[in-house]
């Protein structure tokens, strides 16, 4: 399967040069740009671990795609993204978040069931990765 | 301002009224007490020099009044019969504030370029309402004066919600900010669909439809206004097959997602029963039709903000009231009240599709619903600045004869918090059910990407959309089937106020 959150993962996977695009957009609007990466990407594990703080200072984008590279160095199986976060009053959210790497092989999600009263089924979500430990998963 | 109710007398008898006509003023004292029938005016319901207060409730409206009728006189009469008046003088007001509670037609202007109609102004007093009831806020001023004899036609154009009102209001359970939080989806508008046909469908074979739109890449599927507890499926049936092809899709996807489960029904008790069995279930949403009244609306925003629970409105009923421009309420008056009363999701126009939407009158709903503060915008229908006080936000909803093809002009319009629901437009796709939501998907992405690139999506969208259906077969279909549907009807709701072109000197 291709795990389709984020905003851009119904296109074929970006280029570094629209990565790039995509960062200095996010810092013309005066976002601040971090990265996240995962090897449990279960759609309600909230909290990826963080590659390093928001970049909050950060002018140039191609500052934010040397992180990404470092980022994928480091973690060449997991799924990395990249969130822009906007600190204006009313918002003070994410306003931005794509995934710019994957693992070579998704094997995707198993939905579990436990039979309740009335035809009532109680539904369970698991990665098949989360079956092995964390950081043996891909 | 003081409570004694003589002490405005004399500014009411000496305001000026509006040039050109002989207007009766105000009266005062034991004159204005005499048992018979004054005109509204001279009962104290127009004061051409009252400062709204800033804790005041102002009201605009549209009205044309009828032959020989002053339409100060109207206005008064509008101000009067929706907040202490009756028709002829009574006592008893000598036992209240009066001066205070009478509501003030303060302004009136003739609507450029329609003769015979005015926009009148009114002022209340903040302490004629209940504070957090949408019940009592409209008994007042929809109430009792829209069949009122003087007048031909009214219309409430648009409302000024003083801070200290909107504060004794919740407002949505949810909001955009949680909404995107709680689905993990940031930076592009939500994609949805109406199953269909909306009317027939087994259980089995409409969570079918769900099952396919989801997994092929919408956000979200919709039960329609219509679609309650009907002998062709029960609505237990409904909720367990739904929600059977939404987790079916979560596995499938790896995303959140969601089916708007329609709790509406003849009683409270009966939503209440319904809704707790979507929260069984897991749903992440539920909806309301507007046809459940105001009350039982703001009893299902509490029942979501106890359940965290997203609220879907679907304006059933509306147009009935909405659309005509001389007669009725305004949408936006309607889209005000609702983020007062606490819904997530409004639908408010597509401004291309198969319902009326003017584009400015349309970004005025959509600004009432989204903005943290409104600013005046007569060109886009807004007649007052409007202070949120940090309510949330409700995501407007675009439905109604939209398809992929209309991509760029949806995002250009409507921008990105909004939910662009593609019924037809993705079930009648030549591909399957599951073809039709990827083709809508694509072609959002793609529009977003190329919109943050810095590319002229408005000029260049047919381009982008053209680009990425040559990796995307079921967006091409979609082009090829639906690229030229356009709906090209001239607006009935549109802004009175235009920019006109000023000659060079």
């Amino acid at each position: 399967m291709r795990l389709t959150q984020g905003t851009f993962s119904f296109l074929p996977d970006l280029t570094d040069e629209q990565i790039l695009a995509q960062i200095e957009y996010c810092l013309e609007q005066g976002w601040a740009v971090s990265i996240e990466y995962t090897d449990d990407p279960h759609p309600r594990n909230t909290y990826w671990e963080m590659f390093g703080n928001p970049m909050f200072d950060l002018k140039d984008a191609a500052g934010a795609l040397r992180e990404i590279q470092e980022c994928r160095a480091t973690y060449p199986q997991h799924y990395i993204k990249v969130n822009a976060f906007d600190a204006t009053r009313g918002v003070e959210s994410l306003r931005l978040s794509f995934i710019v790497g994957r693992p070579s092989e998704e094997p995707g999600f198993g939905l579990t069931r436990e039979e309740g009263p009335g035809r009532v089924q109680r539904y369970s979500l698991r990665s098949y990765a989360t079956q092995r430990p964390e950081g043996w998963r891909y | 301002m003081s409570t004694d109710p003589r002490s405005n007398d004399s500014s009411v008898e000496t305001g000026a009224v509006p040039s050109g006509t002989e207007r009766p003023a105000a009266r005062s004292g034991a004159e204005r007490y005499r048992a018979g029938v004054l005109k509204y005016a001279e009962m104290g319901y127009w004061d051409s020099d009252y400062e709204p207060k800033e804790t005041d409730i102002l009201a605009l409206f549209r009205i044309t009044p009828q032959e020989g009728v002053d339409p100060a006189e109207a206005a008064a009469a509008v101000a009067g019969e929706s907040s202490t008046a009756t028709w002829t003088v009574v006592w008893t007001d000598r036992l209240t504030a009066c001066e205070r509670y009478r509501a003030k037609a303060y302004r009136i202007e003739p609507v450029p370029g329609t003769p015979g109609q005015y926009f009148a102004y009114i002022a209340y007093d903040l302490d004629l309402f209940e504070p957090g009831s949408i019940a009592n806020l409209t008994a007042s001023i929809i109430g009792n004066v829209f069949g009122f004899k003087p007048l031909k036609a009214l219309r409430l154009e648009d409302m000024r919600l003083p801070a200290a009102y909107v504060k004794t209001f919740a407002g949505p359970p949810t909001g955009i900010v949680v909404e995107r939080e709680r689905l993990d989806k940031f930076g592009r508008p939500l994609l949805g669909a109406t199953v269909k046909p909306k009317l027939g469908l087994s259980g089995k074979n409409y969570g079918r439809v769900v099952y396919e739109a989801l997994k092929g890449g919408l956000d979200f599927t919709k039960d329609d206004e219509n679609i309650n507890s009907q002998p062709f499926m029960h609505w237990r049936d409904r909720f367990l097959y739904c929600m059977e092809a939404v987790n079916r899709a979560q596995a499938a996807t790896g995303e959140v997602k969601g089916h708007y489960l329609n709790v509406t029904a003849a009683t409270l008790e009966d939503m209440y029963e319904r809704a707790e069995f979507a929260k069984e279930l897991g749903s992440v949403i539920v909806m309301i039709d507007l046809v459940i009244g105001y009350t039982a609306i703001q009893s299902m925003s509490n029942w979501a903000r106890r359940n965290d629970m997203i609220l879907h409105l679907h304006r059933a009923g509306h147009s009935t009231y909405t659309r005509q421009k001389s007669h009725g309420v305004s949408f936006r008056v309607l889209a005000k009240w609702m983020r007062l009363a606490g819904v997530d999701h409004l639908h408010a126009g597509t401004v291309v599709g198969k319902l009326e939407g003017d584009p400015n009158t349309v970004g005025g709903f959509y600004d009432v619903l989204r903005e943290p503060h409104n600013a005046m915008n007569l060109q886009r229908g807004l007649f007052f600045e409007q202070d949120w006080a940090g309510l949330g936000k409700v995501m407007p909803v675009a439905s109604g004869g939209i398809h992929a093809g209309q991509m760029h002009q949806l995002l250009g319009y409507l921008g990105e918090d909004t939910v662009l629901q593609f019924g037809g437009g993705t079930i009648g796709h030549p591909m399957g059910i599951a073809a039709g939501a990827t083709a809508n998907r694509v072609a959002l992405e793609a529009m977003v990407l190329a919109r943050n690139e810095g590319r002229d999506i408005w000029r260049e969208g047919p381009d982008i959309l053209a680009a990425a259906a040559r990796h995307c077969t079921p967006l091409r279909a979609a082009l090829d089937t639906w690229g030229d549907v356009t709906f090209d009807y001239a607006s009935t709701d549109t802004p009175d106020f235009v920019p006109t072109p000023t000659e060079a000197a």
